[in-house]
This record gives structure tokens, C-alpha cells and sequence, in this order.
């Protein structure tokens, strides 16, 4: 069984952004870059599923410029096999990635695809459900678990209620919640292997998709602030506060 | 213009963020009319009906659409919604599911977890965990929007006296199938609707320590939250966690306990209208947020708060 594990290359989750002067969009010169902490756990769970022996190969892909080698480098490193870079300068977004990745899904026919749920820049959570509509295939999004058993998976949700478990027939989707499971670390050694593991790029024209964004961005704000409020000096302070001057309790 | 809002409803009763979401059609204008799939959904459709600016029900009552499958409401919605100028959908985890299919069967982009509409084809978005909020515009013929509830004033649930209509659109694309579910039974009110929210973090050490915001909420009225490290931690379920990547919340007291005050948690709750934060580190990040601070052990001032409220 095949795995394709779409990954993005986003700001470093413990980097606090910060909004242009000119409200063009966020800073993001000389701000350290990383796969996505969803699409970690999307690697995990490749990696994961072909240690338990249900997956023989699993192939990486992104969307973007040359500097998102580093992160196939680091998926390659965690253990897939194989990486796919489809080349744009565009910042894409995720209808333009959805068809991208349905070309190379036709390409290479994998059995699952197992990405994140979203994307920690511009937390969309759009990119597998598009994908697995245009490829026609099922999804079980927010996965918390994630069961192959023949040709089905079953995949248990995090939905707003709490738990649900659906039945997909494969080829399916699987996007990644956070409690799916804990991401290791790359090992020294096998970085160095991950160098030497094939990673091929396709253009725009090969996938036949125009990446130019469609949704306009007009202008990117820093939310409103917060005035920070008081100090109270006891419980009793704090009650008399809510009652009378908020007028909350 | 023409408006479609997909009801979020458990086939009994509408859930009530649909009311925030009719509020947001009404923002756009024009003409607005509910969708409702489910299975014996009838009840639903009715008080669809009653609320207020609708001007039709649609009902698709059919068991495909019973357990709300992606695969299947997508289809129906992308077919019904093609009439339309725009398609809404509320922010949770059911609408998050399916409407990106919607819009990728139209061919259509989509804008997620609106915050504000500025016009009918431009509006206000969080990114970055809620660091930056973007404009953005579409000139796609039909919009896809999902909407975050807590940002728009539910309209009136009474009032309304739109005609229900009975589509018979079965889309069983019989390639998923409904499993089970596990949901979190409690007579508290839902997180995301309650007035007053009680939310634990890592400093409430266990499970068993959250008893005592249980009670405090039941005093209160108050739904009970976490924090993402107190669910990491097993203290609670998932369906607790308040926070850009769990439930988004605006009541108007929000009272959190033993939180540090992420980026991630704030987030999810910076729009309350009153914080109150107890924690024993003075340093922690959540003062800057909270209108109210009490530098204290919780566990000598969760009690206290309790016996004296």
C-alpha cells in the first residue's frame, strides 16, 4: 500500500508574527520557516503505519519555491521514501493546491493520503476536503485515530460534540488533528540518508494548474488589542468587582 | 443577490449558531433561505422556518443525510446551492467538513471562519492563530463561506414565518458509512453558547481537580473549558479545548483557571467581553488579556470564590 503525504512550508509555530506597516500581509523576512505541525503528524502517522508493516511506501509532496526542499528533506529524514516538489513562486492557495495534488495523485495512485488539517498561516482547513472532492475519493478530517483494515480505514474524529468514528472505503483522505499522535525527532544518521533519497520537481504546466491566488488579500491588520485590566487583591475584591462594576454575576 | 445557509442541527433541534449565521446572510443581503439535511429533520425545518429574515426552507429529508457524511451533504449542497450567490455554513467542525467540498465541486475557492462581512463579495478573516486578521475579496460567481458564530449576533429564534419546502434529493455517494459517536453528555450549557465559561489549564494538575470548576459553573450557570495542555495532559476530553485549533468562545465572562495564556488559547477566547484570570504565576501571559487578575494558588482560591458567589 501506497501513502502520499502533502506537506507546506509555514512560519515556525513558536515565532510570533507580526503585521507589515503597510498592511500587506506579515513579516515574514528572516522569521525561521517549518513544516506545519499538522502535516508533522501527517508524516508520523505514514511513518507509523508502514512500521506496523500495512504500507510499503510513502511519498511526500508540496506545493512552492525551492526553499520548501528543507521541509521534504525533513520528511524524508523522518522516513518516507520519496519526495515531489510542484514548483511555484505563487503563494497558492488551497483550490489551486487541491488540483495539484490531484494530478499527482493520478500520477502515482496511492491508497491513502494523509495530510493536515490545516495550515498554521493561513489556517484555511480546506486543502484535503477540495482534494478529496475533486478525486472523488472519502475523508475522515480532524482524525484522532486512524485504523486500515483491509480495503477500508476507519477513522475516529474529533468533532465538536466529541467523538466520531466513520468508515471509508480506499483509496480515502485522512487530515490530521493534534492528538492523532506525538511526532518523533529526525535522527542524525538518518538526515543524512534523507540527502541522498530521490526528490523530483514538476512544474506548474506538468500539473496544469495556474497557482496565481484567486481570493484577493486587500489588507492584513493586527487584531485589536486588549487593554490589560487590574490586579485584584483578594477573592473577596474580585466578587465585589464582578457584581458591581462589571455587572457580570 | 441569494443567500443559502446550511442548518447545523442533530436532526431533533437547530443548533443555535445557525441563527449567528443567518445574521451573517444578513449582513450580505438579499434573499435568505435555510437548507436542511438530516433524517426526520421535519421538526428542525419548522423552527428554521420561525427565524427570523428567512424567506424559505429547503428540507432534504433522506437517510443519506443523517449522520451529516461530507461526501454525501457535499453533493446535495454543491447541486441546491448552484442558484445561489452565496453558500454559508457555520464554523464547526461539521461545517469545516464539508464546505470545502461544496467549493471544490463548484470550482470555486472559499473563504473560511469569516469574522466580519465588509461587503457581498469582502470580508474580514483571522490567520496566524488570530495574530492578524485579513480583508479579503472574491470575484468567484458563487462564495463559499463558513462563519464564525461567536462573531455575529444570532438573530431572533421566533418571529420568522417562512414556507418549508420538501426537496427530494437523495446524494448517497456510498463511499463513507457512519460508524458511531461518542458524545460528551452534559446539562451544562454548550461551550460555544454559554454566557459564562469556567476554562482549567495545566495548573489544575488532574482530572479529578476539575470537579471544583464543575461546581463553580454549575453555580453560575457556566460552561466548563480547557486549555489545549490540559487536554494534551488527559485531564479532559477534546471537545473542551478552547483555543485556535479547538472551540472559539465570546461569552460575557470568561473565567480562566491555572492557564498560562498561550497564543493558541488566547485565541480562542480574547473576544469575551470580561476576563478573569487565577493563576499563581504573576508573570503569566493571560494578565495581559484578563480585565480581572488574582495572583493566587488556585486551589485555596477556586474554593473560596465558590463559597462566596
Amino acid at each position: 500500500m501506497k501513502v502520499l503525504v502533502p506537506i507546506k512550508r509555514v512560519v515556525d509555530h513558536n515565532v510570533k508574527v507580526r503585521v507589515k506597516a503597510d498592511n500587506s500581509g506579515v513579516d515574514l523576512a528572516n522569521v525561521k520557516m517549518a513544516m506545519n505541525p499538522f502535516c508533522e503528524i501527517a508524516v508520523e502517522e505514514a511513518v507509523r503505519l508502514k512500521e506496523s508493516g500495512a504500507v510499503s511506501e510513502i511519498v511526500v509532496v508540496t506545493i512552492g519555491a525551492k526553499a520548501a526542499d528543507e521541509q521534504l528533506r525533513t520528511a524524508l529524514a523522518l522516513g518516507a521514501d520519496r519526495a515531489i516538489r510542484v514548483e511555484t513562486e505563487e503563494d497558492a492557495q488551497p483550490l489551486a493546491i487541491a488540483k495539484a495534488l490531484k494530478a499527482v495523485y493520478d500520477k502515482e495512485s496511492p491508497n491513502l493520503v494523509i495530510l493536515g488539517k490545516q495550515a498554521i498561516d493561513g489556517d484555511n482547513n480546506q486543502t484535503g476536503q477540495m482534494f478529496a472532492a475533486l478525486a472523488g475519493l472519502p475523508q475522515g478530517t480532524f482524525a484522532s485515530e486512524v485504523k486500515v483494515e483491509g480495503d477500508k480505514v476507519q477513522v475516529t474524529r474529533e468533532i465538536d460534540g466529541g467523538l466520531q468514528t466513520v468508515e471509508l472505503s480506499l483509496p480515502a483522505v485522512v487530515t490530521t488533528d493534534l492528538r492523532l499522535n506525538e511526532p518523533r525527532y529526525a535522527s542524525l544518521p538518518n538526515i543524512m540518508k534523507a540527502k541522498k533519497k530521490p526528490l523530483d520537481v514538476l512544474s506548474a504546466d506538468e500539473v496544469g494548474v495556474d497557482f496565481t491566488p484567486k481570493v484577493k488579500v486587500l489588507k492584513v491588520e493586527a487584531p485589536a488589542e486588549r487593554e490589560a485590566g487590574i490586579i485584584v487583591g483578594s477573592v473577596d475584591e474580585l466578587v465585589e468587582k464582578l457584581k458591581n462594576e462589571a455587572k457580570v454575576i | 443577490m441569494s443567500v443559502l445557509v446550511y442548518a447545523e442541527h442533530d436532526n431533533k433541534a437547530l443548533n443555535a449558531v445557525t441563527l449567528s449565521v443567518i445574521a451573517a446572510a444578513q449582513k450580505i443581503g438579499g434573499d435568505i433561505t435555510v437548507l436542511v439535511a438530516g433524517e426526520n429533520a421535519n421538526a428542525v425545518a419548522e423552527e428554521a422556518a420561525k427565524a427570523e429574515g428567512v424567506s424559505k426552507v429547503l428540507l432534504a429529508d433522506n437517510a443519506a443525510y443523517a449522520n451529516q457524511l461530507a461526501e454525501n451533504v457535499a453533493e446535495l449542497v454543491a447541486e441546491v446551492g448552484k442558484d445561489y450567490t452565496h453558500i454559508l455554513a457555520a464554523a464547526t467542525t461539521s461545517g469545516k467538513n464539508f464546505a470545502p467540498r461544496v467549493a471544490a465541486l463548484l470550482d470555486v475557492n472559499m473563504i473560511s471562519e469569516i469574522s466580519a462581512v465588509e461587503s457581498a463579495d469582502t470580508f474580514k478573516r483571522p490567520i496566524y492563530a488570530g495574530n492578524a486578521i485579513a480583508t479579503v475579496q472574491s470575484d468567484d460567481a458563487i462564495k463559499v463561506l463558513t462563519v464564525r458564530g461567536t462573531a455575529f449576533d444570532a438573530v431572533a429564534a421566533e418571529g420568522g414565518s417562512a414556507a418549508v419546502e420538501s426537496i427530494d434529493i437523495a446524494k448517497d455517494a456510498g463511499i463513507s458509512s457512519f460508524v458511531g459517536e461518542e458524545l460528551a453528555k452534559s446539562d451544562r450549557p454548550d461551550l460555544t453558547a454559554a454566557k459564562v465559561v469556567i476554562s482549567g489549564g495545566r495548573g489544575m494538575q488532574n482530572g479529578e481537580n476539575f470537579e471544583m470548576l464543575y461546581n463553580l459553573a454549575d453555580k453560575l450557570g457556566a460552561a466548563v473549558g480547557a486549555s489545549r495542555a490540559a487536554v494534551d495532559a488527559g485531564y479532559v476530553p477534546n471537545d473542551l479545548q478552547v483555543g485556535q485549533t479547538g472551540k472559539i468562545v465570546a461569552p460575557e465572562l470568561y473565567i480562566a483557571v491555572g492557564i498560562s495564556g498561550a497564543i493558541q488559547h488566547l485565541a480562542g477566547m480574547k473576544d469575551s467581553k470580561v476576563i478573569v484570570a487565577i493563576n499563581k504565576d504573576e508573570e503569566a501571559p493571560i494578565f495581559q488579556v484578563a480585565d480581572y487578575g488574582l495572583v493566587a494558588d488556585l486551589f485555596d482560591a477556586v474554593p473560596e470564590l465558590d463559597a462566596k458567589l
